[in-house]
């Protein structure tokens, strides 16, 4: 690696920190009601908009609540988005006469907006109108990450309350989230990338004459402000089928760090955000700590992984020194990857590089980041609360073995929390697990593979992981739009959305009931590296229990095969 | 604290533990335990392999071998709850043994007596008891007072008084009545004293789980609802990848995978803290309390009689004129001889002490008279030949002396006033009308309290001294005996309104407590320890009695508390830990016949593919009995801080689970491959 390679590994993390600790402190004044210097100018828009929806803002609710005006508010955004993509043949901005789509792919691409997941079994510029793209899948691209920091926030609330009933209000909620913290950051994203480069259009395609005198169609678009929100809200649903790989998407080295910096903005502010709504912020740094431990420990074999190269290919002459198969080379071998690793330890989901040409053991790497339930800084929001859901079974275990009924940050851990703590954990990885092993086990799920042998096996694997993780991203190779993965993964990205938010729902209104311990010497403190580093192993430790024999003969056996020489 | 502790490795409790244990293969009593249950149901479906290999003419050995240890894994897990219930009704039977089950006079409405039988006896029947009377059942004092031999019970040989009204009106059935006349209000059904509710707990039947307990069982049945989807999804992933896998293989994977170590043992833990608790002389009213009581992060106590002895002792005579020193003395003597109060009794001692003339016996001059201690004068005293010695309060001797003409002297207010301050108590002593001085009667501290009290804060349990006392006293008392903090000049409802407050902050309070108007403190805070010789009213609000009466063994209360939780903890983290290995000895043994380059995975080089986890099911099923001592006695708690506390714990168990079945299973290995059985 060169010296500029190891600039990009370690500056990322370290300039992204540097950002997200004043981000982390504003939105910790924006959802506790603060004023900020965002006010003068939105206030009146969010007093507007609570008069229009006659949302009463000073209005508490209780989870069950905050949980309904959630569901209610998604499935209008699904039958709405589904409602759009039926009809965009008969509306305007659609200069390319596209018609409408197909019922699975629609009823996919509905759920796979609205859960924040953008898993794309579509390719957008053949598919999608400019109109769908613009009110449907933007637009869902912003509310869906808004649920997710909402969520978060009322989660944070739980710890917070003493003997409480409510956990905050969703409009409110849902409304800052979208005025204060993701509109002014995708409009920050989307003029930097216009710099750069990428189209922001309503003209139709252009048609023009290659160099050796044949005929090419260029799709263009509004991609500029879809872009900024697919990264800002860990979206990743790109413009074009090809996501950031796409020179209109991402143009330059400069644009493809943005994009890496803008993904992982929002999911490294939330653990500050907790620590300053904790009013205890080295909590915040704790959970940031065991965050970033797990992200630089992936990213350092994963780089190592990838500039060591093929052995297979080298041997053959085809290829030396390093992996690029599949990688742009404006972005290069470290930028894909520190894109790629990115991109799944959130569940962002974009890609700019083929994440099926990694080595084995790299996506190995893409699959724990996902399998684990995506904590690793995690989706907008829902990250900070698998992440969470992680610490609440660490202090189970920790109380235990102290002597204690477990608490964490003051809040006695008792049945329900346990409950919903581990369905939020489990839940995907027991789906995954479950659809996998139906496709590979019928001739419906294996007629899409492009690959025999393990690497079949990861690819199927890697699909359903993504789905359930609500990460979007795809490993390539497999052939996704058919019914039976248009239904299976839409049934995947629904109950991993959901087997995460209505639990933490469930822990924010049962931890808000209690009382908050005062802590004594008795009290093991969740702030120090003992609890970083316990926290750490559980996560690795469930991950790898779950994932051992799927791991065996997926990713590990293929790369035990390469380096005896056997391929398939 | 003495523990009445039971040897449980005996042929008299072993053998009956061994017929229980396949007793309770019974699926209808395991579904209680749902992941034993789950490996009985696998373990059937192997048994039924095994069997149609026989009928099918197939090999047999593998089969019938895994078949085999899985039944030995679910007998090994009953066989350990089965001794923990053998050892808890040992040691309630001992504590049983004495209750006769001999006749007891019924009080008829009419005022006449009758005879039955005192399994007859209901609640709110009142008896009547006399010497020599074996009290048939727990009851109140309602009228009289007797003394009454405990040793059955507490293993303490002074008999005690307990007499009605006051705050020691609690009897309990199997004690006898030494001397005395008394009448007892029955205060329990038979069957449903204090000693069989703890029976019961410790016997399957009513044993209720803990929220803990449940809490824990869920992530137990989580970890096998996973483990299951992992071994069935397993086979068709392996199957895509060529390789059939036995059914017989896949339910040993998923019983070496299932959290079966901490799921076996699970049972036994708790009822082995019961029993602890019953070694230590505590009968307690639900397992919730006792965990509970590990929680705890205050606690209050009373003064007197917790902290303190029950009297104030003399400790010093201080003469208003340095040469009246030894008529003071001679004084205080002669007015307390014939005083029978305990403060009157040491300042005999006192005196005899400062005279030098111990053991000689000493009597009350002939001719004298003695003025016992009335509540108007507020003082005692003796009148002998022409001297009135009296001895009393700064104002009844006030009053005293200046009936005779003298006013109190500023050198006398200066002494009381000393004393006071110093936290103690002044009594003077006067002689006529001359004020010769003063004794200062003193709290004197349990002994090793302060040492007990230190414990507690090493354990994060903040202490709270309660006392009518005046806060100087108070004060003096609290810093003597190190508690944190202390509330004086404290009335009945003090208690109430200091445990809701501390409560409010968010504490989990203790509290400790005999008398009536103790009740509604009880009943509020969160683990109650009534003293056995409390009021029936203090009993019942409570939900942990000692039957020693001796409130410093809170301390022991949390300890067992603690251990539950650090014992169950620490086995779930040794289990889990434990599936490492069991991975890497079962994973690569299923594949290495086709990808024969998975063999780097097989870092124990085990003999064979069927050795390897044949060896991984052995492991699985022997850890249970290695640790049945372990779960029985509990984990070692020391008090500690919870990081020092976690991170030996981790390391023992958790670092101790992840390598120990690397080189357990080796070792089985190495033995099967020897033998040759498979």
């Amino acid at each position: 690696m060169t010296l500029s390679d190891w600039l990009c590994l370690i500056l990322v993390p370290l300039i992204l920190t540097l950002l997200a600790i004043p981000l982390g402190e504003f939105m910790a004044s924006v959802f506790s009601g603060g004023k900020n210097y965002l006010t003068p100018f939105f206030l009146p828009v969010e007093r507007f908009l609570y008069r229009l929806l006659g949302v009463d803002e000073k209005e508490e609710m209780s989870w069950k609540s905050y949980a309904v005006a959630l569901l209610f508010f998604n499935a209008i955004g699904i039958a709405a988005l589904l409602f759009l993509q039926f009809i965009q043949g008969i509306l305007p901005l659609n200069p390319q006469k596209l018609g409408a789509v197909r019922w699975d792919t629609a009823l996919n691409t509905a759920v796979s907006f609205v859960t924040n997941t953008n898993w794309q079994s579509y390719s957008g510029e053949q598919t999608m109108s400019y109109l769908t793209q613009m009110l449907g899948l933007t637009v869902q691209n912003f509310l869906s990450a808004a649920t997710g920091i909402a969520v978060s926030i009322a989660v944070i609330r739980g710890f917070i309350r003493k003997n409480a009933g409510t956990i905050g209000n969703f409009w409110v909620d849902i409304t800052r989230s979208v005025l204060y913290v993701l509109l002014p950051l995708a409009f920050i994203w989307s003029v930097l990338l216009v710099s750069q480069g990428v189209v922001q259009t309503f003209s139709g395609y252009e048609t023009v004459q290659t160099l050796d005198g044949g005929k090419q169609i260029i799709a263009l678009g509004p991609v500029a402000s879809q872009e900024a929100i697919k990264e800002i809200g860990t979206n990743g649903g790109g413009f074009f089928n090809a996501n950031s790989a796409h020179p209109f998407e991402n143009p330059t080295p400069l644009t493809n760090y943005l994009e890496i910096l803008g993904l992982l903005l929002i999911p490294m502010a939330l653990p500050f955000a907790l620590g300053a709504m904790l009013k205890n912020r080295r909590q915040g740094i704790a959970i940031f700590a065991a965050m970033m431990i797990l992200y630089l420990a992936g990213l350092g074999v994963f780089a190592w992984v990838e500039t060591n190269g093929n052995p297979l290919l080298e041997k053959a002459g085809v290829a030396d020194g390093i992996n690029m198969e599949g990688k742009e080379v404006r972005s290069g071998v470290v930028g894909s990857v520190i894109f790629a690793h990115a991109t799944t330890v959130t569940s962002c989901g974009a890609v700019n590089s083929m994440h099926d040409s990694m080595m084995p053991l790299s996506g190995l790497i893409l699959l724990f980041n996902m399998t684990i339930g995506e904590v690793i800084f995690g989706g907008v929001g829902v990250g900070l609360i698998g992440l969470l859901s992680y610490a609440i079974l660490t202090m189970f275990l920790a109380g235990l073995m102290i002597g204690r009924t477990p608490e964490l940050i003051g809040k006695k851990l008792e049945l329900k929390e346990m409950i919903m703590s581990i369905v939020i954990i489990l839940s995907p990885a027991i789906l995954l697990l479950l659809l996998s092993g139906i496709a590979i086990s019928t001739r419906v799920g294996l007629s899409s593979l492009s690959n025999a042998g393990p690497h079949g096996l990861s690819q199927i694997i890697y699909a359903f992981a993504s789905a359930s993780g609500n990460n979007g991203s795809a490993f390539a190779g497999l052939n996704a739009n058919t019914i039976f993965f248009n239904l299976t993964t839409a049934l995947a990205m629904l109950v991993g959305r959901f087997s995460t938010i209505i639990p933490a729902l469930i822990i924010a209104g049962a931890l808000a009931q209690k009382k908050t311990v005062p802590p004594s010497i008795a009290t093991f403190p969740t702030t120090g590296f003992l609890f970083i580093a316990m926290l750490v192993g559980v996560i690795i430790i469930v991950g790898a229990l779950t994932f051992f024999p799927v791991f065996t003969l997926g990713p590990i056996l293929e790369h035990l095969l390469m380096a005896a020489g056997k391929t398939f | 604290m003495k523990a009445k502790k039971i040897n449980i490795w005996q042929a008299k409790f072993v053998i009956p533990a061994i017929r229980d244990s396949v007793k309770k293969l019974n699926p209808l009593v395991m579904i209680a335990n749902p992941v034993m249950f789950i490996v009985e149901v696998v373990t059937v479906i192997t048994s039924l392999i095994a069997i149609a290999d026989i009928i099918g003419g197939r090999n047999v050995i593998f089969d019938l071998q895994i078949a085999l240890w899985l039944w030995f894994t679910i007998i090994f897990a009953n066989f350990s709850e089965a001794l923990a219930e053998g050892q808890g009704r040992a040691q309630a039977e001992s504590l049983k043994k004495n209750r006769s089950e001999a006749k007891a006079k019924r009080l008829r409405a009419d005022g006449t007596q009758e005879v039955i039988s005192a399994l007859k006896l209901q609640k709110e029947d009142v008896i009547c008891l006399e010497d020599g009377d074996t009290i048939p059942g727990d009851g109140d004092v309602i009228e009289g007072t007797a003394l009454i031999d405990e040793s059955a019970i507490t293993g303490e040989s002074a008999p005690v008084i307990r007499e009605s009204g006051g705050d020691r009106s609690g009897v309990t059935g199997g004690t006898r009545v030494l001397s005395g006349k008394i009448k007892v209000r029955i205060t329990a059904n038979p069957g449903e004293s204090f000693l069989d509710q703890m029976i019961n707990m410790v016997e399957g039947a009513k044993r209720q789980k803990t929220p803990n307990e449940k809490a824990l069982h869920i992530l137990l049945i989580a970890l096998t609802i996973v483990f299951i989807v992992v071994v069935v999804t397993f086979k068709y992933f392996a199957g895509y990848m060529k390789v059939d896998v036995n059914l017989s293989v896949l339910i040993a994977l998923l019983v070496c995978l299932m959290p079966t170590t901490i799921g076996g043992l699970l049972p036994a833990i708790g009822i082995a803290g019961m029993d602890r608790l019953l070694q230590y002389n505590f009968i307690a009213m639900s397992g919730r309390a006792v965990e509970a009581s590990g929680d705890v992060d205050v606690v209050l106590m009373d003064k007197t009689g917790t902290i303190t002895l029950g009297n104030r002792m003399a400790t010093e005579f201080i003469p208003v004129n340095r040469e009246d020193e030894k008529e003071l003395i001679n004084a205080a003597l002669l007015s307390s001889l014939a005083d029978d109060t305990p403060e009157g009794r040491s300042i005999v001692i006192l005196a005899k002490e400062r005279l030098g003339v111990h053991g000689r016996e000493i009597r009350a001059p002939q001719g004298s008279t003695f003025i016992p201690f009335s509540a108007e004068a507020r003082m005692s005293g003796i009148d002998w030949s022409g001297r009135k010695i009296r001895k009393g309060s700064l104002e009844a001797i006030r009053e005293f002396v200046a009936a005779q003409g003298t006013p109190i002297t500023d050198p006398v207010l200066k002494i009381t006033n000393d004393i006071s301050t110093e936290g103690s108590t002044p009594l003077l002593v006067a002689q006529n009308e001359k004020i010769l001085g003063a004794i200062r009667l003193k709290d004197v501290l349990k002994e090793g309290i302060s040492g007990r009290i230190a414990k507690l804060r090493q354990m994060g349990i903040k202490s709270v001294m309660i006392t009518g006392d005046n806060p100087l006293t108070a004060a003096t008392i609290a810093a003597e005996a190190g508690v944190d903090d202390f509330v004086a000049e404290a009335k009945p409802a003090t208690k109430l309104d200091l445990i809701r407050r501390y409560q409010g902050m968010g504490h989990l309070v203790a509290m400790i407590g005999d008398g009536t108007n103790d009740a509604p403190a009880l009943a509020q805070a969160d683990v109650a320890v009534a003293m056995n010789a409390g009021t029936q009213a203090a009993r019942e609000a409570a939900n942990i009695v000692d039957l020693d009466s001796n409130p410093t063994k809170l301390l022991d209360i949390v300890e067992i508390g603690k251990q539950i939780l650090i014992t169950r903890g620490a086995l779930t983290t040794f289990s889990v830990a434990n599936d490492v290995a069991k991975y890497f000895a079962i994973v690569p043994a299923i594949f290495i016949a086709q990808y024969p380059e998975l063999r780097v995975l097989d870092i124990m080089s085990l003999g064979s593919a069927a050795s390897a986890i044949m060896s991984a099911v052995v492991f699985n099923a022997l850890i249970i009995p290695l640790l049945i001592p372990l779960a029985l006695r509990g984990v070692h708690y020391k008090p500690a801080s919870a990081a020092k506390l976690l991170r030996r714990n981790l390391l023992v168990y958790g670092l101790g689970g992840l390598v120990l079945p690397f080189i357990g299973i080796k070792l089985i290995d190495v033995i099967v491959n020897a033998l040759k059985i498979i």
